[in-house]
């Protein structure tokens, strides 16, 4: 019982992490409809600029690991405006083939840029918070760190519930995925709202990149790959452009993974995440929250 | 004029719903061998549902529909189309990237004699029915005026070729049935009157039925010999032309709305 | 029966590929090598774009099948060949009798797989069919990496080097025979019509069904006598040589050429291969420069590398086959 416990707890920590990447896939879908290969990559950079952050002002305290989550999202957000801004936006009338393709320039140009810049080699990740380890009744043991990721999770996707739902921006966002030439027609400024939708995505994709790094605690230019494609995974799973799907997904792929990942098929685990995807997809073709678009003749 | 006796299409209670409306109502129709019927009613009277419930493209909830003796029930479009039912689209869907002559060739494909093997080995018999089929293509392009369009990419025709293009392409695959969802829409007087001529010439030289939704009366009744008025999924009247039209309930459904804003007749309407 | 022009084309490569190979030991082995993988992508790229070019089906999962000809060529020549007749292990037997076998074994069960990863095209579409089947890769690879038979994660080595310029220049002909073959037919405008439209397709009696299970069945069929190729070339596999990244590479050349347009196809092939070894001088900067120029030519040319009129007016001379090629005017009638 203990064991599933803290099985479901590392899972849903993980998940957690699946979920903050795919939100960022999930809505840039939403607006562009393309897939943006070099999201994993942003939050490779988000775990990279925790890492230099720290190096410069190294953190001890609570306030001092918030401080350096908040520059590393602050500096992802402008990175993904900036990814947008030079290499996605002039191709925005161009097929969407031509878009992926782009993307995954920019997804291998910040890997290598990474590799050259930063070394191959794993880095240590530092402690950005005090460590402590919590024992709960029962032999449940909690760690800071999975607190962090279990505490910033929710008020995170809260405050983008908040921004999706309540702000002017939000609105237009959501606008600009039910119908993207309406949304323009009433006024609604799609380069703008683009550019706000790669700063949110980006911002998250950063503290999953932070998040991940404190539980993992080593980093290297290629560590967003698999992650990456796994919250892609979840992001599909839940509904690609739904953004409670991207969080439902998420943790779904986070909890099964864990579990999968303790049991004896532990070899296994990659295989498992995309077979479950692969299934649910051919019962479900627009995912759990999708919505199937179905096409008039 | 009533329905054909032994028909070849039968349509018989037909009915289907998309979430709470039903676009269809517990349809009968019947078209005969070689016979010209219309389809007519207002915008959204349910006319292309019927066409997508005849080619598969949708299934109805209750009903059936038999076409040559056999049911339609549970075929693929594609298997419906090999039994010789052959359509247009209301809203145009050629092959936009492939050449005009490939926009015909493709639908020689369902009297192929020749498979993959052919087309690996290209030998003599490959060769020979590639080159009938070639002078076919161009004879029924010649006919529908469109052989000098050959090479043209499909997209980049004019509206009006574009209508015929999906007409040579349906009777490539030498249907006994062809629907012909309104295919006077956005073309021109002239258009219009070779676009009848065309299809009566058809009709009398591949000996096949047509089925017409077409909204212009002048072109319903210079084409059909018989008329179906669809409104709100249920059949209102059924006959000749002239009575059909003259009809109080089809007049107050149909006709009497063109002059009322509900409706603007010759706009192409969307899906 | 009279083969077609096209036919005495594929046998001129072959010959061209038979004298290249008695003469390779005058070949600098370096550019022997590069010559080889050359070919091999031509293989893969050409017969993914047979999947996503022709038949517009989004396939990410074109590594998976080059893994599974891989893996079955190999072990054919190592463990079954010489499991059934022991003769067969003498290296000239195995280079000139085994290795086709083992090809054509590979190149057979990747064809099977490609009915299974082509099963959920008839219901996904673009994106989602990109990502599943770039999900069918990836279990591939992991099985693969469990079976302990064929070396498990560390994988198999010492693969008898039977990969020449000869076997890998007949391979390409072949499978570029093979493509613009079935394409530039009646039968296989079918391809193009399912790319352009299903409904209309569907409408004019294609069996969509049947013509992308058929695509897929034939490109993994050729990624499969691929990756035979690969792993008697390479003498060593392992899981992670057919990862992901690999099938974005593939995808990448039948974008860049321009989908659907074999000759572009080939071209970019035979660029994307050579690039990071032009690029070697620059050995740090090497993978930097080689995306920044990816990203740089999509935004410059979004239309694909080669635009198919320029080539064929180039090439006419020589494409010339039995039948008109179809992107070309047919000839008056
Ligand atoms: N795929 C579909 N999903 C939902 N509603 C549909 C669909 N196809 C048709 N309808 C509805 O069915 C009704 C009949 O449409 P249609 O057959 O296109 O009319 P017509 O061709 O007579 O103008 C319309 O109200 C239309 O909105
Ligand atoms: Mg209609």
């Amino acid at each position: 019982m203990t064991e599933f416990l803290q099985q479901l707890l590392n899972g849903l920590s993980l998940g957690a992490v699946y979920a903050l990447i795919a939100l960022g896939y999930t809505m840039v879908y939403g607006v562009l409809r393309f897939i943006n290969f070099a999201h994993s990559d942003v939050f490779m950079v988000g775990a990279f600029a925790g890492y230099y952050l720290n190096r410069w002002m190294p953190s001890d305290s609570m306030a001092g690991g918030l401080a350096i989550l908040a520059g590393s999202m602050a500096f992802c957000a402008l990175l993904g405006v900036v990814i947008e801004r030079l290499a996605y936006r002039p191709l925005r009338r161009r097929s969407r083939l031509n878009v992926l393709i782009t993307a995954i320039g920019v997804s291998l140009l910040l890997e290598y840029t990474g590799q050259f810049l930063f070394g191959a080699a794993p880095k240590p990740f530092p402690q950005l918070f005090p460590v402590r380890t919590f024992q709960f009744a029962g032999g449940l043991i909690v760690s800071t760190n999975q607190l962090a990721v279990l505490v910033l999770t929710p008020l995170l996707l809260a405050a983008l519930h908040f921004i999706v739902l309540k702000t002017r921006f939000g609105t237009a966002m959501r606008a600009i995925s039910f119908h993207p030439v309406a949304a323009t027609l009433v006024g609604i400024n799609l380069d703008r709202v683009i550019s706000f939708t790669f700063a949110l995505g980006s911002a998250l994709a950063a503290a999953g990149g932070i998040l991940y790094s404190l539980n993992y605690q080593s980093i290297d230019p290629l560590m967003g790959v698999l992650p990456g494609l796994k919250a892609f995974v979840a992001a599909v799973v839940g509904g690609i452009g739904n953004i409670p799907g991207a969080a439902l997904g998420g943790l779904l792929l986070g909890i099964i993974e864990t579990f999968v990942n303790g049991s004896r098929w532990s070899t296994a685990t990659d295989a498992i995440a995309f077979a479950l995807l692969i299934l649910i997809l051919l019962f479900r073709p627009a995912g759990l929250l999708g919505k199937l678009e179905v096409e008039k003749v | 004029m009533n329905a054909p006796a032994s028909p070849l299409l039968e349509l018989r209670g037909c009915t289907i719903r998309f979430g709470g409306l039903t676009a269809v109502s517990g349809l009968d129709l019947a078209v005969g061998e070689r016979e010209l019927l219309g389809l007519i009613g207002p915008n959204g009277a349910g006319k292309t549902t019927v066409f997508n419930l005849i080619t598969g493209v949708y299934r109805p909830a209750a009903g059936n529909i038999r076409f040559a003796g056999s049911s339609l029930a549970g075929l693929r479009p594609c298997q419906i189309a090999s039994l010789g039912i052959a359509r247009t689209f209301q809203n145009i869907r050629l092959f936009p990237s492939m050449t005009v002559f490939d926009n015909v060739r493709v639908a020689f494909h369902l009297h192929l004699l020749s498979g993959i093997a052919h087309a690996l080995w290209r030998g003599r018999t490959f060769r020979a029915e590639e080159e009938s089929i070639e002078s076919r293509v161009m004879e029924m392009l010649e006919i529908f005026r469109l052989g000098r369009h050959r090479g043209a990419a499909a997209h980049s025709l004019p509206y009006g070729d574009q209508r015929r293009l999906e007409i040579v392409r349906a009777l490539a695959t030498r249907p006994r049935l062809l629907l012909l969802d309104e295919p006077a829409a956005g073309m021109n007087p002239s258009e219009k009157s070779e676009l009848m001529r065309l299809i009566r010439f058809v009709q009398e030289r591949y000996r096949i039925a047509v089925l017409l939704v077409e909204h212009d009366m002048h072109v319903v009744r210079g084409v059909c010999q018989r008329l179906v008025v669809l409104d709100y999924g249920v059949k209102l009247a059924e006959g000749v032309p002239e009575d059909v039209l003259r009809h109080p309930k089809v007049v107050a459904a149909y006709l009497g709305e063109q002059n009322t804003p509900r409706r603007a007749p010759a706009a192409p309407a969307e899906s | 029966m009279m083969p077609g022009r096209r036919f005495l084309l594929l046998l001129g490569a072959v010959a061209a590929g038979s004298v290249l190979s008695l003469q390779s030991h005058r070949i600098n082995p370096y550019f022997l090598d590069v010559a080889v993988t050359v070919a091999i992508n031509v293989i893969l790229a050409v017969s993914l774009n047979l999947i996503n070019g022709y038949t517009g089906q989004f396939s990410l999962g074109h590594a998976g099948f080059m893994a599974i000809g891989a893996y079955i060529a190999a072990s054919t020549t190592m463990f079954w060949a010489p499991g059934l007749l022991p003769a067969a292990s003498s290296p000239g037997f195995i280079g000139m009798a085994v290795f086709p076998a083992a090809l054509l074994a590979g190149g057979l069960a990747a064809g099977l797989a490609g009915i299974l990863v082509g099963a959920p095209s008839l219901r996904l579409k673009g994106d989602y069919l990109a990502i599943v089947t770039l999900g069918f890769g990836e279990i591939i690879r992991v099985i693969f990496r469990n079976l302990e038979s064929v070396g498990g994660a560390l994988g198999l080595n010492g693969i008898p080097a039977c990969t020449n310029l000869f076997w890998t220049i007949s391979m390409a002909a072949l499978t570029i025979y093979a493509v613009t073959s079935m394409v530039h037919s009646t039968y296989g405008r079918g391809f193009t019509a399912v790319q352009d439209d299903e409904i209309a397709a569907e409408a004019i009696g294609i069996n969509t069904t049947r013509y992308k299970i058929t695509a897929f069945v034939v490109g993994a069929f050729f990624a499969g006598i691929a990756g035979g190729l690969y792993g008697h070339f390479k003498l060593s596999i392992d899981p992670r040589g057919f990862d992901f990244m690999k099938s974005i590479e593939i995808a990448l050349m039948v974008i860049l050429g321009g989908m659907g347009n074999t000759v572009g196809v080939i071209i970019a092939a035979i660029l994307l291969t050579l690039l990071p070894e032009l690029l070697r001088p620059v050995a740090e900067y090497r993978m930097m420069l080689y995306s920044f120029l990816l990203i740089l030519l999509m935004l410059t040319c979004p239309q694909g590398l080669f635009q198919p009129r320029f080539f064929r007016r180039l090439l006419s001379p020589f494409l010339r086959g039995s039948a008109a090629p179809a992107e070309d005017p047919p000839r008056p009638a």
